[in-house]
């Protein structure tokens, strides 16, 4: 029964890869959509470079969540659209793996943009990004982020305004996520004491836990019929 | 359809007359605080306002947990009506806060934590009903409203930690030794009579909305079935 759960997994991650891989949809309009806001970022704000570190971290953050839910959207709504997540529903397996499967594919393209971004954002705006504590943190808010996204995006693809839905329900949601990650982040761009960061790290934990927890819960009457 | 219950056309007037009573406490009973002056007696329902939001959004995850585990349709009904009325009645707490904030801070919003929070608060369940809003069939619209309910009951904590680790400027009333200068103040026995007073009046007052909403709601799903079931017998 384990060995089925994990290859459940395996497969649904396999599965939305390789049409990632096919068609790059969701990857190419996350991508363009986050240096679009960089971009605007840039003209919004006027950025000095005095100011950037303080900012970098929260504007990070905006550029990840909002493409984040373009591609949650765009994630569920395939399935939707083209009956898929009946198919995957008909299928004798456990439903909590269903949404491990597509919280780790989510997870995996959220992963990938932010790859391409910091590099990006590295060589725009001259702040080196490449700190093991930085990093952890993000990838530390992007669990959190996607296991609350991918368990709302499945309700959402269940309602008439779907496109606009997901943004009013998940960013309350994770706020606590963003506070955490963008305090985190910034104390370690400014090499703040760790005595300071640790109590948000502790709190993304927290959140990662708890509602990963709560995810696996409720998944199931998220799509019974 | 059933009428009003005896008991809850009795609890009504109870709550008028608690209610009259409270005012008469806030405003005659409790000394005038000696800084703040008359604006402070804006404390005694701000607090008490909130108290009945978390309570209700307490009663609705609670309402949520239970819905999801037995599926009986009731509990949806009572996790609605309490999380209207509480949406309201926080609605009313960051109302009172914004005057009493005026008054002592001079502005009616600062981005201050606690108050941060709040709004984030009443945003995840402004969301609530949007999400509703959207679903067309009953009983999916009272499952997914049940897992929202959870999902913003369980986060307010987190959000509320997460502020805690922020530095707040808000007061500390309860449990602080020390008056500041930022608006905080000792409680003299009086006025804490009159806090813990109105607490226990909004509570009766939660109790008895909470009641015609549930009816409401009852009455509600009546008319609907009624409606379909004229329509099935054409």
């Amino acid at each position: 029964m384990k060995t089925n759960f994990w290859r459940t997994i395996e497969a649904i991650i396999w599965k939305d890869l390789i049409v990632e891989l096919r068609n790059r949809e969701m990857l190419s309009a996350m991508l363009v959509f986050a240096l679009l806001v960089m971009v605007i970022f840039n003209f919004a704000l006027e950025l000095q470079p005095r100011m950037q570190k303080e900012l970098t971290s929260g504007i990070l953050w905006v550029v990840f969540s909002f493409a984040g839910t373009l591609g949650l959207n765009r994630s569920m709504a395939v399935e939707k659209d083209r009956g898929c997540l009946d198919g995957l529903l008909l299928a004798p397996v456990d439903r909590s793996a269903i949404f491990f499967g597509k919280s780790i594919s989510n997870l995996i393209l959220m992963v990938i943009v932010e790859a391409i971004i910091l590099p990006i954002y590295n060589i725009l705006y001259s702040v080196n990004l490449f700190q093991p504590g930085l990093i952890f943190t993000i990838l530390l808010g992007s669990i959190g982020y996607i296991t609350v996204g991918t368990l709302l995006s499945s309700m959402v693809v269940q309602t008439r305004s779907r496109d606009i839905m997901l943004p009013i329900l998940l960013f309350p949601l994770v706020i606590p996520v963003l506070i955490a990650a963008v305090k985190a982040g910034a104390g370690f761009l400014q090499n703040a004491e760790m005595a300071g960061i640790l109590p948000w790290i502790n709190l993304l934990v927290i959140y990662d836990i708890v509602f990963l927890t709560i995810a696996f819960l409720v998944f199931d009457s998220i799509v019974e019929e | 359809m059933q009428s009003k219950p005896r008991l809850l056309a009795s609890l009504d007037i109870v709550c008028i007359l608690l209610f009259a009573s409270a005012t008469f406490m806030v405003f005659f009973y409790a000394p005038l605080e000696v800084v703040m002056g008359m604006v402070q007696k804006v404390f005694y329902f701000h607090v008490a306002s909130l108290w009945v939001g978390m309570l209700g959004f307490l009663v609705g995850g609670i309402s949520g947990v239970i819905f999801l585990r037995t599926g009986n349709h009731h509990w949806d009904i009572v996790g609605l009506a309490a999380i209207e009325i509480s949406l309201v009645f926080f609605f009313i707490g960051i109302v009172t806060g914004s005057i009493w904030a005026r008054s002592t801070w001079n502005t009616w919003w600062t981005w201050d934590p606690r108050l941060t929070s709040a709004a984030i608060v009443e945003l995840i369940y402004a969301a609530y009903f949007i999400l509703r809003g959207g679903i067309d069939e009953p009983v999916r619209r009272a499952r997914y409203g049940a897992i929202y309910a959870i999902l913003g009951f369980v986060s307010v904590p987190l959000t509320f930690f997460s502020i805690r680790l922020f530095r707040t400027i808000h007061p500390v009333v309860i449990g602080n030794v020390n008056a500041g200068s930022q608006g905080t103040f000792n409680m003299a026995p009086m006025m804490l009579q009159t806090f813990i007073f109105s607490l226990f009046v909004f509570t009766i007052l939660f109790a008895d909305l909470l009641w015609h909403r549930i009816r409401l709601g009852q009455l509600a799903e009546d008319v609907e079935q009624r409606k379909l079931d004229a329509f099935h017998s054409q």
